[in-house]
């Protein structure tokens, strides 16, 4: 038993790996960037310029990122968690200090082939570096107090330095992610419990620090109509093109308010209201399966980990994921106000669909290597 | 291996994953419940929000009916506008062009800077228009010049032309720009650069010179542009108006009189189609259309001549010695007089307390019924006016039709004024006098007639006694032509009404004896009248009365004729007002020659003519009656 265990720990090779490869997830994010090719053909008026075809190198791209890190040794993952946080913590000192020092109010760094944005790394990064965290305690140690100080700062330092760009969406979503993690960690019930009821005076106080555009779109969001030419518009084109969709759709490149530009950011946030109005229901319905499969094999996978760093991290993975098409998929329906966050793997745009992707290798690594198990000291054991 | 520790984290992690992944399955359902409200149960709100996005109704204006005259010459037509416009995204640089485009056609720096303004206001793929109005050649230049003219475009527009310029601008009228109070259901109205009818028969009968509008439902995007058309109903033309105006009559009369303010109308007598309606002096409706300056419209409307008048059908004058004809059918039908019966004039007549005096200072001694038309003696139109009465007097002036409006297709004519004694204690609050009839005995007093009044009453004189009312317009095809009523009177007393009217002309004692027949085929008769303006005074009387020359133009007599030709088979009526014009005979009457001269040449020319046919067919009709 033992020793067939220590077998599989050791000697699995490449070939065996990329044999474990978990195909439904391949599959299904494949089927998932496919709507995207298809709808950026669409709203290129039905040209695979300018859109389809950069997104279709990038996510070759990313597919091939996302099974090198699916096949690195997960302990390889555990052992890079904290260095990687604090590189991705550096760059974004980096990007706030050159839009502080006015040399541009950049998000990104160019790496020539494609911008890197560095709050995209963070929301890697810090799930990476809280597994790691959690995985080193015991559950008792997990309940204390004082071993709730380091993760809080952890996701702290990334939040104040995204929130200073201004980007309210990441930052939301760092924050969903890391308290996922400190959720599943271990962190006591009742400190969620308070901390739900303190974002009532948070928000509050959150208010008044917000940037005039941020608070005009909370308002409008309240009520689109508020300001329908201006911050009240998106919302409600988009809701419009959703609707008109009907069942059935207007059909592939027929959609009116996508053709016609009566739709904003039809190629990126709002994608999904362009698959609505041309596939109408069914398409709606079809994306959000594809979604919710994908999802729910993530979780499955998740549940038999036997690492807590590795369940940690993919379930961390899973949850952003979710976040993203949630958050997006809400605000395209103008349930939520307009932030941007795109659309998983099917928005247009690299630094996205590569952290997705990262995501979802990261997955994929703790399914290969489900059966590792990892000392609390970190080391190879 | 599998620590205590670990067994315990597992089933933490497992136990609060599974709470986060039911949120996470809460939450998708909300999107999929959302999708479901908004794609199934809001689909039909939202289909239509989105055809209102996308679809925009464009109005096709119709083209304006034209207005021709009976022989299909244009009066008012739709011409061609070349214009030049620029669409500032075409242009690389819209002042690099606008250049360019300055050696072709004069650009001034005023229209330059509306020019730039504009271009910046506007979307950049909405035309401006850079100059119209162009001619034919500087418009071919431009197009021949198009490659080195980026995002210039040549455009044709419609706009409406008179091309007779002021012959018929108190009939035909003008357009304009719509102003805000007349904006109503008609959409048409509020497209820009429409014109509507402002003036004369292009805003009396506004509608159905407009046409009906068409629509174009064309598909926008967010922007406006239009991208492509998805239905069309093209607009209908408006009607053509066909009037009774005959061009080169009109053309004749205008210059006849040009210099003079009067008015003249010429008419069928039996059909009642009018050949000429002239007022002078006339304005130029082209100017109305394009918007008339302060300074030009000021002029026009202090002119003492009133051009903006319409002096044909809105003024009113009184009718003088025209009116006697009215006077002796009336003592002849009601047997207070006849032929024979000779009444002396000394030039004085006693009524009342009053003398009345007749305009031939030495009097005309014994005259009988024809002579006393011919010469136009006062004397006896007082007393035989007086045997008569005002009652039957205005009676017969409304068998010929004095005193009220014909309805004819030209706006603001006036009543006139046909006197009676109920109209005087109404108005007045006074008893009718006998000195009142004696006045308008001959023609003045109250009664008070407009110059088609005047051509229509002449008509029924000579016609054979049919009561034609005037036409401007053919009537519209497929309605019955109806022969006017007769009017009551006997064929004896009319001969000798229309005797006395051929001896004012072809008799030595009749007033216009200078005008008679000298060349073959221009027989006509009429009557003459000069009409005080001013009453002469007693005082005046007894020094020496001035003779017209002598007064301020607007205090001299208007001058008047009412006539007809040929004297045999009489086929048309003139009515001359020249005001301020002095002596009817003198004045008026050689333009009512001249006039019915030109007619019977131009049938000679051309006898083939419709101004024959249509004559002649009504001729035949009833030749009878006469």
């Amino acid at each position: 038993m033992a020793a067939r265990l220590q077998g599989r720990r050791y000697s699995k090779s490449l070939l065996q790996k990329l044999s474990e490869l978990n195909l439904l997830i391949v599959v299904v994010v494949i089927m998932i960037a496919v709507v995207g090719f298809a709808l950026l053909y669409s709203v290129a008026g039905g040209a695979a310029d300018p859109w389809a075809k950069k997104q279709v190198i990038r996510f070759v791209i990313g597919m091939f990122g996302m099974v090198v890190i699916a096949v690195i040794d997960i302990r390889v993952w555990m052992f890079l968690a904290y260095p990687f946080y604090f590189l991705s913590l550096m760059l974004l000192v980096i990007v706030s200090v050159m839009g502080q020092t006015g040399m541009g109010a950049t998000r990104w760094i160019n790496l020539g082939f494609m911008n890197l944005q560095p709050s995209e790394l963070m929301k890697i990064a810090l799930i990476l570096a809280l597994a790691r965290y959690y995985h080193c305690l015991t559950k008792d140690e997990a309940g204390q107090y004082g071993r709730l100080i380091p993760p809080l700062l952890m996701i702290a330092a990334p939040v104040i330095l995204v929130l200073m760009q201004p980007d309210l969406g990441t930052s939301l979503l760092i924050i969903a992610g890391g308290v996922a993690i400190l959720f599943c960690g271990g962190v006591r019930l009742w400190i969620f419990i308070v901390g739900l009821m303190a974002m009532i005076p948070a928000a509050f106080f959150a208010w008044n620090f917000m940037k005039p555009y941020q608070q005009s779109r909370v308002l409008t969001f309240l009520n689109p109509e508020r300001d329908p030419l201006g911050a009240g518009y998106h919302s409600i084109q988009a809701k419009i093109a959703v609707g008109s969709g009907g069942v059935h759709g207007k059909g592939f490149i027929q959609g009116s308010q996508s053709q016609l530009n009566f739709l904003p950011e039809k190629h990126t946030d709002f994608i999904f209201t362009v698959l609505a109005e041309e596939f109408g229901l069914m398409g709606g319905v079809g994306l959000l399966g594809l979604y919710i499969i994908l999802l729910a094999y993530a979780l499955i996978i998740c549940m038999g980990v036997r690492s807590q760093f590795g369940r940690l991290l993919s379930f961390g993975m899973a949850v952003t994921f979710f976040l993203y098409m949630f958050i997006n998929v809400a605000m395209n329906l103008g349930m939520v106000p307009v932030v941007g966050v795109p659309l998983p793997l099917v928005s247009y745009g690299g630094s996205a669909m590569l952290t997705l992707l990262v995501g979802i290798g990261f997955v994929l690594c703790a399914a290969i290597h489900r059966d590792t198990t990892i000392s609390r000291g970190g080391a190879f054991a | 291996m599998v620590t205590a520790s670990d067994d315990q984290k597992y089933k933490l992690f497992t136990r609060r994953a599974g709470l986060i992944s039911g949120g996470m399955l809460i939450l998708t359902s909300g999107l999929l419940g959302r999708l479901y409200y908004l794609q199934v149960i809001g689909q039909n709100q939202y289909k239509l929000l989105a055809d209102k996005n996308r679809i925009s109704l464009r109005l096709l204006a119709p083209e304006r009916g034209k207005i021709l005259d009976r022989n299909g010459h244009d009066l008012a037509i739709n011409r061609t506008d070349y214009r030049v416009n620029i669409i500032p995204e075409e242009a690389d640089n819209v002042e690099e062009t606008l250049e360019a485009l300055k050696a072709i056609l004069p650009i001034s720096e005023r229209q330059r800077r509306r020019i730039l303004k504009a271009v910046k206001r506007q979307r950049a793929f909405l035309p401006v228009t850079v100059a119209e109005n162009l001619d034919w050649a500087t418009f071919a230049r431009v197009n021949i010049n198009i490659p080195d003219l980026p995002g210039i475009q040549p455009d044709m527009g419609i706009t409406r032309y008179y091309p007779e310029k002021d012959l018929l601008a108190h009939i035909v009228g003008y357009v304009s720009s719509v102003n805000e109070q007349e904006i109503g259901e008609d959409p048409l109205l509020e497209l820009p650069g429409f014109k509507i009818g402002k003036n004369g028969m292009e805003r009396i009968l506004d509608q159905r010179l407009r046409g009906k509008a068409g629509n174009s439902r064309v598909e926008v995007n967010v922007m406006g542009r239009m991208i492509r058309e998805l239905s069309r109903n093209d607009s209908v033309s408006g009607d053509t108006l066909n009037l009774t105006i005959d061009r080169d009559i009109q053309k004749f009369t205008a210059d006849r009189v040009r210099d003079e303010s009067a008015a003249v109308v010429v008419m069928d007598v039996h059909s009642g189609e009018i050949l000429s309606l002239t007022s002078t002096p006339a304005f130029d409706p082209n100017d109305f259309n394009l918007g008339i300056s302060q300074k030009k419209y000021d002029a026009l409307l202090n002119d003492a001549r009133k051009p903006l008048t319409n002096k044909a059908v809105q003024g009113e004058y009184p009718p003088g010695s025209t009116f006697k004809m009215i006077v002796a059918l009336a003592a002849l039908e009601a047997g207070v007089i006849d032929d024979q019966e000779k009444i002396f004039c000394n030039s004085r007549y006693e009524i009342g307390n009053t003398t009345k005096h007749c305009w031939k200072r030495e009097g005309h001694g014994h005259v009988a019924m024809v002579e006393a038309i011919a010469a136009s003696c006062d004397v006896y139109f007082y007393e035989i006016a007086g045997r008569v009465g005002i009652d039957k007097i205005h009676d017969m002036a409304a068998r010929f039709g004095l005193g009220r409006k014909f309805g004819i297709d030209i706006p603001g004519e006036r009543n006139g004024l046909n006197p009676s004694k109920g109209w005087k204690l109404a108005n007045r609050g006074a008893r009718w006098q006998g000195g009142d009839t004696a006045n308008v005995g001959i023609g003045q007093g109250d009664v008070l007639v407009t110059p088609l009044q005047l051509c229509v009453m002449t008509s029924r004189l000579v016609n054979g006694g049919r009561a034609v009312t005037p036409k401007i317009l053919f009537p519209e095809k497929g309605s019955s032509l109806e022969l006017p009523e007769k009017i009551s009177y006997q064929q004896k007393n009319m001969d000798i009404i229309l005797q006395g009217m051929a001896a004012v002309v072809n008799r030595p004692f009749g007033v216009a004896y200078a005008l008679r027949e000298t060349e073959k085929g221009l027989s006509f008769g009429g009557k003459t009248g000069s009409a005080q303006v001013r009453r002469i005074t007693k005082s005046e009387r007894d020094v020496r009365v001035r003779k017209n020359e002598e007064k301020p133009w607007i205090e001299r007599d208007h001058a008047l004729f009412v006539g007809y030709g040929p004297l045999e088979n009489p086929r048309y009526a003139v009515s001359v007002i020249v005001e301020h014009g002095g002596g009817g005979a003198t004045k008026a009457a050689p333009i009512a020659k001249d006039v019915l001269g030109y007619i019977f040449a131009k049938e000679q020319e051309t006898p083939s003519k419709k101004i024959l046919a249509s004559a002649g067919k009504m001729h035949g009709s009833h030749g009878e009656d006469i």
